[in-house]
C-alpha cells in the first residue's frame, strides 16, 4: 500500500475509517500517554497563530494531549471566514472591523506596511511549501488538538457559538486552563 | 538489505510540521512490528524524526538520503 499525501485534505481520506475519537491522545503510537500540553492563544496575529497551530498539532503527533486555549486577540482567527462584522453593539462592531476576524485574514504583528508585508509572507510560504494556517488547523484538529474558546472574551466580543468554526471544544475559563495545566506532565506555552 | 514496508509517506516538498503529522496519521492504522516509509525533503525532518522517535517509541529502522530525499522506515511501537 502507497500512501500518496499531498496536503490536509488528503488526510481526511486516509483517516475515513477510524472514529475521529479514535485520533485523539497518545495514540500516534505514542508511549507518554499522561503528558500534555496547553498553549495559551492570545494572539491573533499571523506569527503568533502559526507557532500555535505548528507546536499544537506536533505535540498531538507526538502522543501528547493538546489543548489550545483561544482568548482575546486570539478569539478572532477561530471565528468563520466569512463573517466580517460580529457582535451586538456598535464597539464590538467597529472592534471586528479593526481586526477583521478568520484563519484567512491573519495580520502580522510587525512590518505590515498596509498589507505588503503579509502578502511577501504569503508568497514566501507558498515557495517553501509551508502550510497554510487554514491546512495547519484542519491537522491539528484531525490530531485530536482540543480549542478551547475562552467564554468571557466571547461575551466581551459579542461572538456566538455560531459565530466560531465547527470544531471547537466547549467554551470555558480560567479554572479550566489551570487544572489543564497543572497536571504532571504538561508544558503550559502563553503566544 | 530491504524489509517490506506496509505503507509509504511521501512528505516530499512539505515542511515542519507536515512530514511529522502525516507520519503520526498513517502509522496509527498499523499493527505494532509493521514498517512504514517516510520520504521527506525537510532538511529539519533528519533531527525532528529522531525526536519524534524518542517521543512516540516508534524506531527508526532505517535511514537514508539519496539527492535531497530523506527516507526513513519506522517501526510501529
Amino acid at each position: 500500500m502507497t500512501l500518496t499525501i499531498e496536503r490536509p485534505e488528503d488526510l481526511a481520506a486516509v483517516q475515513e475509517d477510524p472514529a475521529p475519537e479514535a485520533l485523539a491522545v497518545p495514540e500516534a503510537g505514542g508511549v507518554v500517554g499522561s503528558k500534555g500540553l496547553v498553549i495559551v492563544n492570545w494572539s491573533g496575529e499571523f506569527d503568533r497563530v502559526l507557532p500555535t497551530l505548528i507546536l499544537s498539532s506536533t505535540a498531538a503527533a507526538s502522543g501528547y494531549k493538546t489543548s489550545v486555549f483561544i482568548t482575546f486577540w486570539g478569539l478572532l482567527p477561530f471565528v468563520k471566514d466569512q463573517r466580517r462584522i460580529v457582535g451586538d453593539n456598535w464597539m464590538q462592531k467597529m472592534l471586528s472591523l479593526m481586526q477583521r476576524p478568520g484563519m484567512s485574514h491573519l495580520k502580522l504583528s510587525k512590518m505590515n506596511f498596509v498589507g505588503m508585508g503579509p502578502w511577501m509572507i504569503g508568497k514566501l510560504s507558498k515557495q517553501y511549501s509551508v502550510a497554510s494556517p487554514g491546512e495547519l488547523l484542519e491537522a491539528a484538529m484531525l490530531m485530536g488538538v482540543e480549542f478551547i474558546p475562552c467564554q468571557m472574551t466571547m461575551d466581551m466580543f459579542g461572538l456566538k457559538r455560531e459565530d466560531m468554526i465547527e470544531g471547537l471544544g466547549e467554551p470555558a475559563g480560567a479554572a479550566t486552563v489551570i487544572e489543564l495545566m497543572t497536571q504532571p506532565g504538561t508544558a503550559s506555552l502563553f503566544i | 538489505m530491504t524489509l517490506q514496508t506496509s505503507a509509504t509517506v511521501d512528505a516530499r516538498g512539505l515542511s515542519c510540521p507536515m512530514p511529522i503529522v502525516k507520519t503520526a496519521l498513517a502509522i496509527k492504522p498499523l499493527a505494532s512490528g509493521d514498517l512504514l516509509e517516510v520520504l521527506a525533503t525537510d532538511p529539519g525532518s533528519v533531527k525532528d524524526f529522531a525526536a519524534w522517535s524518542r517521543t512516540t517509541g516508534n524506531e527508526i529502522t532505517e535511514q537514508t538520503t539519496d539527492g535531497g530525499v530523506f527516507r526513513f522506515v519506522l517501526r510501529r511501537k
